[in-house]
């Protein structure tokens, strides 16, 4: 079987009644756990606590949520100043916000100082839908990954996404992770390993590796079970830790297949593909397509038509697999 | 390496702003590079305040229950520099480095490598929301620690500022005390020109400040202006403190071109020659002719 036994994902990871949970749910059960176990954690909101699902942590430990209205510059210091002083700050709100609009309290008082704190980056992709353009962030990582000490996970279901928080807390240092906001496919279970720094295989291939992070992962799983009966084999690998990226299981496929697409609900600029053909042309180049955001902006819709007419679904990355294998040698 | 002690005299605090003007002059100089007038006109409050008002230790740098001081605008190294070398943080000798490649006295404050910076610091604007942070960390800890924060007049030009006094002042938060440098000068010019400020005073009280304005060179208002905030525990307190920049220095005072220049690096209609700049500064600053005037003690 080509889906690869040691990561335990779900055995209805094909099947079409697999159960949906948006990744920013995996952030609001994350949150709590984390508050169970760790009495400094603290939240911060920019007045979109039920959005991003913090409102679950509010609930149980109201004390140690703070409100800062519509004010993500000051929420990114506010966080900052708490967590020189022993706490662990999450601050969430939309990532179009978040780092849109407060890179510089970011760039300086977190990164610069190396400030443990941990920013949250709500209704990420294309997939947020119908709010269009201006809500769709998928510039974030880019942003973000450009930035010394900074580390970058992108989850690919609510399960990781709670995986992810936990990870975050346990790292001393600052941190950005995405989340998105529609229902997508909960196919890695609790058993599935997950640690910053380390990619998975999750569909054993040899012809072209998929790589990529976040809910677009499952759309490259159905890709490539299609694509086994057409005699094309894919390795599919979700690469969650943007930085550091895992490098080793990178150059190990670029090595074995040959061939390269990279997935990501994100700009190709800058973005998780860039991250990956950084690696790639710096161990073992080879033909890359990416798969993401052309250099354009969404628009108003529903997250599947979205993602079927800006090439981001199961069949973009078919065709995609296919132009790449046109260009191996 | 000296050992802090606090100061209770007048005379001695005076002499303390003083030593931190001529290490100023002098680091500049040196350097070829660096913020002259900020540095100047804010040695007194930075004497009051290392020498009589905070609680801190340079031997328990971590110490949870100390007096925090957040410096917002970073481009003031200078004047922070010399005082904490003279309260003992590090050793005086290496002002002289500052600004040159491998010193630890970086441009701007870097807390990672400056012992005794609490934060990082440049981009103005972010210094009011770091410490309204820290003043909520402390009431989540139910620990009495101060947090000072000094704040520039020019960064009340950016909207993050406001959004940090709509915090503090919303949450009513305690034992945090803004300090204003109120000079009266930025970058491009008089600060009501480039962009106006006032009334300060009504805008921190609008958003349920305390405010207390006060001479920013008088050392003994400084500190009585510093227990009174202390004092307040019902909502977070600003001293507007009124400064001359370059103070202590006849050819920069009140001149807002000397804002990001060193002794020596410009020549306006009051300055004596570029070469002769750096040796007027200090003599000005010995002599005890009114330049500095609560030298007359």
């Amino acid at each position: 079987m080509p889906i690869n036994k040691n990561v335990h994902l779900t055995s209805k990871v094909f099947s079409k009644d697999i159960a949906e949970a948006p990744t920013r749910d995996g952030y609001g059960i994350g949150l709590v756990e984390v508050g169970e176990a760790n009495e400094n954690v603290v939240v911060l909101c920019a007045d979109l606590a039920e959005s991003t699902r913090s409102a679950k942590f509010k609930e149980r430990f109201p004390e140690r949520f703070i409100q800062v209205g519509v004010a993500e510059q000051n929420m990114a210091n506010v966080a900052v100043g708490l967590a020189l002083n022993g706490k662990i700050p999450f601050a969430s709100t939309y990532a179009v916000f978040m780092p849109g609009r407060n890179w510089d309290q970011i760039r300086i008082s977190s990164c610069y100082n190396n400030a443990n704190v941990k920013f949250a980056g709500a209704h990420t992709g294309i997939s947020v839908g119908p709010d269009g353009a201006t809500h769709q962030a998928m510039e974030d990582v880019a942003l973000t990954r450009v930035l010394p000490r900074m580390t970058v996970l992108v989850a690919t279901d609510m399960e990781e996404t709670r995986k992810v928080v936990h990870a975050a807390v346990d790292l001393k240092g600052p941190v950005y992770f995405r989340f998105a906001r529609a229902a997508t496919p909960v196919f890695t279970t609790l058993k599935t390993p997950f640690k910053i720094g380390k990619a998975q295989v999750f569909h054993e291939g040899s012809d072209v590796a998929i790589i990529g992070a976040g809910p677009i992962i499952h759309s490259a799983l159905l890709a490539a079970h299609q694509l086994v009966e057409q005699g094309i084999s894919c390795r599919v690998i979700n690469s969650p830790s943007i930085k550091p990226i895992d490098a080793d299981t990178i150059e190990r496929a670029a090595r074995e297949c040959r061939a390269i697409v990279t997935v990501e609900e994100h700009q190709v600029m800058g973005g998780i593909g860039s991250a990956i053909a950084e690696v790639v042309v710096k161990t073992y180049p080879v033909p890359i397509e990416f798969v993401g955001m052309q250099n354009s902006f969404g628009e108003s819709g529903e997250p599947a038509e979205l993602l079927k007419k800006y090439k981001m679904d199961t069949g973009a990355i078919a065709d995609a697999v296919k132009r790449v294998l046109k260009r191996k040698r | 390496m000296y050992t802090m002690q606090k100061l209770h005299s007048l005379p001695d605090l005076n002499r303390m702003a003083n030593t931190i003007r001529k290490d100023i002059i002098s680091m500049l100089v040196e350097a070829g590079s660096g913020h002259s007038a900020g540095p100047l006109g804010l040695a007194d409050i930075a004497s009051a305040l290392y020498f009589n008002v905070l609680n801190i230790d340079p031997k328990k740098k971590n110490d949870p229950d100390r007096d925090r001081l957040y410096v917002s605008p970073g481009h003031t190294a200078p004047v922070w520099y010399a005082v904490l070398a003279r309260a003992g943080f590090f050793p005086v000798e290496e002002l002289k480095t500052l600004r040159k490649l491998g010193t630890r006295l970086q441009g701007h404050m870097d807390r990672l490598t400056v012992p005794g910076v609490e934060s990082s610091a440049a981009s103005l604007g972010q210094g009011l929301s770091i410490a309204c942070g820290c003043a909520y960390a402390g009431w989540i800890d139910h620990k009495n620690y101060q947090t000072y924060v000094i704040l520039s007049d020019g960064e009340h030009d950016e909207g993050s500022t406001w959004e940090a006094v709509a915090f503090a002042g919303h949450y009513r938060l305690q034992h945090l005390t803004a300090i204003i440098d109120r000079n009266n000068i930025q970058i491009d010019g008089a600060t009501e020109d480039v962009m106006t400020k006032e009334s300060l005073r009504d805008k921190y009280e609008a958003s349920n400040w305390h405010v207390i304005d006060i001479d920013g060179h008088n050392i003994e208002t400084i500190i009585d202006a510093c227990n009174e905030a202390k004092a307040i525990v019902e909502k977070p307190v600003c001293i507007i403190a009124h400064t001359i920049p370059g103070k202590g220095v006849d050819f920069m005072e009140n001149d807002y071109r000397w804002h990001g220049d060193p002794p020596g690096k410009r020549e306006t209609e009051r300055t004596p020659a570029k070469d002769k700049q750096a040796a007027e500064a200090l003599k000005q600053l010995r002599t005890l002719d009114g330049k500095i005037d609560n030298m007359d003690l």
